[in-house]
């Protein structure tokens, strides 16, 4: 009898190590996150958790020795290296368009980099959003002979669509402020999305502009497709980091406001170490020769942002790397995504 | 043991001393203490643990911010659902979008099981046939669908079939009209008129009046022993009176709803989705491999001598099967069979691959739109537990009903 009791205590023990094992591991510890608790545990693994995906062509996806490459991925190495010094101390967690925001709400990640827009409702539940790192809108793609022109000629159309993003919601806005008639059709996972529409399911396929000329670039036939030249919304791309940890929210932010002030100084991959040197206070100010920018009360080194430049380069090498006209994914025109000197909107606060 | 002399006596002390002994036996050796202090401390500590969870996962939610209430229900959904069965669009509230979903979960539940039941019969039977080759291709089929995962299979129909489909402009059609493009199937398809009330009221008095015949001749023909009949006298009531209905209702009571081509798609008719077509074709096809396999081990459980008895009192063969294998087999299939339909209930959440969009998929979209994983999560698996619990419940009721009485 004696014998079963001490069984029975000790399978309630096992049961509850293992429960509180599994606690502490998936959520960071019982605590709330406070300011330094995400800081704390990136330095201490030597590994930075990042939310990605490896399905969408420039953005986030696979290269043929399975590494992961892509503008967002990228992203993650630059805070990586900035923090831990090497852009490879990463773990890349791909998400689902459903899975990012739960993932972003319990901390799971320590930063999500996976195209999210940035809307007020996701700022308020999700976590907290950093910088716009990418000025997208949602657009549609076509079979070049549908003779559809405008939304108003998608009238009874079926739309395939990928669940649980702003996308969805769009589509439903733009179609019911026109009172016109579709049918979605939704799938979970990216890639049934175009599957889908390329097998004709769908006469029309939407999603962000830059997210249509990646997929383009993937039909069989991307000449038989066109991306049709309306935007029906402001999708702000950005990266973000869980609530709760305000270190850990203005490092990621200032890594991307280096990464913006170095194109702007003209600092790139390459001559990162000689600018060290520059005549220029602001470059060498960047780079951590000069005084504090913030790196002491930050927790960084003072050549933190060197390292970041140096790991992946600028914000506009990150983006020709992967987009410009020799990328490697496809040539997307910078538009609203180039400097604000140049044009467009990317600017950041001043590294002083 | 029984020898006299010292060992005898020896053995008589310590029998007495054994007796006392168990007269004073301390309270932490007595059985009944331990066995309740056993339950006492295992209560104890399950009930801590239990609330040691609650009480860190509320904790823990509150931290993150994680709201635990269900008022987001009332707020606008803002999304769409695809093929939403029930009429939707995205202001409508998220209550009412997961309602879609529980609505289109047993939608398929409800005809895949109908159609699953009825496969699976048919190819357990065949799997029993004497005929070597309908045996084997049953049993290709049993170890083809049972070796190869649901969601391979779902995938299988959705992509390779029925995505195969021409496109709308070039349907394939076929008698009736049916029509088969990549939107789906498109059958014409019989819908009531103006008149049809009056068609559905006679139909109704026709069935009723036939269950009412049939249990009084039947219950006739047992007291007097004269064939009444039954049978075929309330097969008469329940065809003529519906035709009588017919005429009634004044011109036809039914029109045929024909699908036709206008603008991106076809309008009109029945439509089956490919989505809801490859997930009802798949989870069918998936649960009557199992269905199969309860079905013969049913029918071969009851031994080959009740048949030959059966046989030389001079039942016939439809008698042997319906009097005397059926309902034995009944009792060997119908526990097996509860937990098939729940697995092709439970299953259906698959279809979030394929596009259907169930009370699974319409949960995820809702956590991810309004941020509320927990209580959405706690809805999703109230509502399985529920329809598991309603399908095994009806069934149970059922399974007492066809048991033995134990004697």
């Amino acid at each position: 009898m004696s014998r079963k009791i001490y069984l029975l205590l000790a399978i309630f023990m096992i049961a509850a190590m293992l429960l509180a094992a599994c606690g502490g591991e998936d959520t960071g510890g019982e605590e709330a996150i406070t300011r330094g608790a995400i800081y704390d545990r990136v330095k201490e693994r030597g590994q930075l958790v990042c939310g990605s995906r490896t399905d969408l062509l420039g953005f986030g996806y696979l290269d043929e020795s399975g590494g992961n490459i892509g503008f967002d991925i990228d992203l993650c190495r630059a805070v990586a290296a900035a923090v831990l010094g090497d852009p490879e101390a990463v773990e890349f967690v791909p998400l689902t368009a459903a899975d990012r925001g739960p993932a972003l709400q319990t901390a799971e990640v320590d930063m999500l980099s996976r195209n999210v827009t940035w809307t007020s409702s996701r700022d308020a539940q999700w976590g907290n959003f950093t910088i716009i790192t990418f000025y997208d809108g949602q657009g549609f793609i076509t079979l070049a002979d549908s003779g559809i022109q405008t939304i108003e000629d998608m009238d009874g159309a079926s739309v395939c669509v990928t669940s649980g993003t702003t996308t969805e919601k769009n589509l439903a806005d733009a179609f019911r402020q026109r009172g016109l008639e579709y049918e979605a059709v939704i799938f979970e996972d990216t890639a049934s999305v175009y599957g889908a529409y390329e097998e004709g399911r769908c006469d029309v396929s939407t999603s962000d502009m830059s997210q249509l000329a990646a997929v383009r670039e993937g039909f069989s036939n991307p000449d038989a497709h066109v991306i049709l030249p309306i935007v029906i919304s402001k999708e702000p791309l950005t990266s973000a980091v869980p609530h709760g940890d305000d270190q850990w929210f203005d490092i990621v932010k200032l890594v991307m406001y280096g990464l913006i002030n170095a194109e702007e100084l003209g600092v790139t991959q390459m001559n990162v170490e000689t600018m060290k040197s520059s005549d220029s206070i602001a470059i060498r100010r960047l780079l951590g020769q000069e005084e504090d920018w913030g790196y002491n009360d930050l927790g960084l080194d003072a050549e933190a942002l060197a390292d970041a430049i140096a790991a992946v380069g600028n914000y506009g090498e990150i983006y020709d790397r992967y987009m410009g006209p020799n990328g490697i994914a496809f040539s997307l025109p910078r538009e609203l995504n180039n400097l604000w000197s140049n044009g467009g909107l990317i600017y950041a606060p001043p590294i002083k | 043991m029984h020898a006299p002399g010292i060992l005898s006596i020896v053995s008589t002390e310590r029998l007495t001393e054994v007796t006392t002994e168990h007269q004073a036996i301390p309270f932490y050796r007595d059985e009944r203490v331990l066995r309740w202090t056993a339950q006492i401390i295992s209560a104890v500590v399950l009930i801590g643990l239990l609330v040691w969870i609650i009480v860190n996962f509320i904790q823990s939610a509150n931290a993150r911010g994680m709201a635990l209430n269900f008022r987001f229900l009332n707020d606008p959904a803002g999304f769409p659902i695809s093929d939403p069965v029930l009429p939707f669009d995205p202001s409508r509230t998220f209550g009412y979008a997961f309602l879609v979903g529980v609505v289109k979960t047993l939608l398929v539940a409800v005809t895949g099981i109908f159609f699953a039941t009825i496969l699976g019969t048919l190819i357990g039977l065949a799997r029993m046939s004497s005929n070597w080759l309908l045996s084997r291709i049953a049993l290709g089929y049993i170890e083809f669908h049972r070796n190869i995962p649901l969601l391979v299979l779902l995938f299988l129909w959705y992509f390779p079939v029925f995505a195969q489909f021409p496109s709308v402009e070039e349907s394939i059609t076929l008698a009736g009209p049916i029509y088969l493009n990549a939107r789906g199937i498109f059958f014409t398809w019989p819908r009531l008129d103006s008149g049809g009330v009056i068609w559905l009221i006679s139909i109704a008095i026709g069935i009723i009046l036939a269950v009412i015949a049939w249990k009084v001749l039947e219950k006739r023909q047992l007291s007097t022993g004269r064939d009444t009949y039954y049978i075929y006298v309330s097969l008469a009531i329940v065809i003529i009176i519906p035709i009588i209905g017919w005429f009634v209702s004044g011109s036809s009571p039914l029109y045929l709803d024909i699908p036709v081509l206008d603008g991106f798609n076809y309008r009109g008719g029945l439509r089956l989705t490919p989505e809801f077509a490859a997930l009802l074709i798949g989870l069918t096809m998936y649960t009557a491999a199992f269905i199969a396999e309860v079905v013969r081990a049913g029918i071969q459980s009851v031994s080959k001598g009740q048949t030959e008895a059966a046989r030389a009192v001079g039942l016939r063969p439809f008698q042997v099967i319906s009097l005397i294998v059926l309902p034995q087999a009944l009792r060997v299939i119908i526990p097996p069979l509860i937990s098939q339909y729940l697995n092709l209930t439970k299953n259906s959440s698959l279809a979030l691959f394929i596009g259907y969009q169930e009370v699974f998929s319409v949960g995820k979209i809702a956590i991810n739109q309004a941020g509320r994983a927990v209580p959405v999560f706690a809805m999703v698996m109230a509502t399985y537990l529920l329809m598991s619990l309603f399908v095994s419940w009806i069934l149970n009721w059922y399974n007492r009903r066809i048991q033995f009485v134990e004697k």
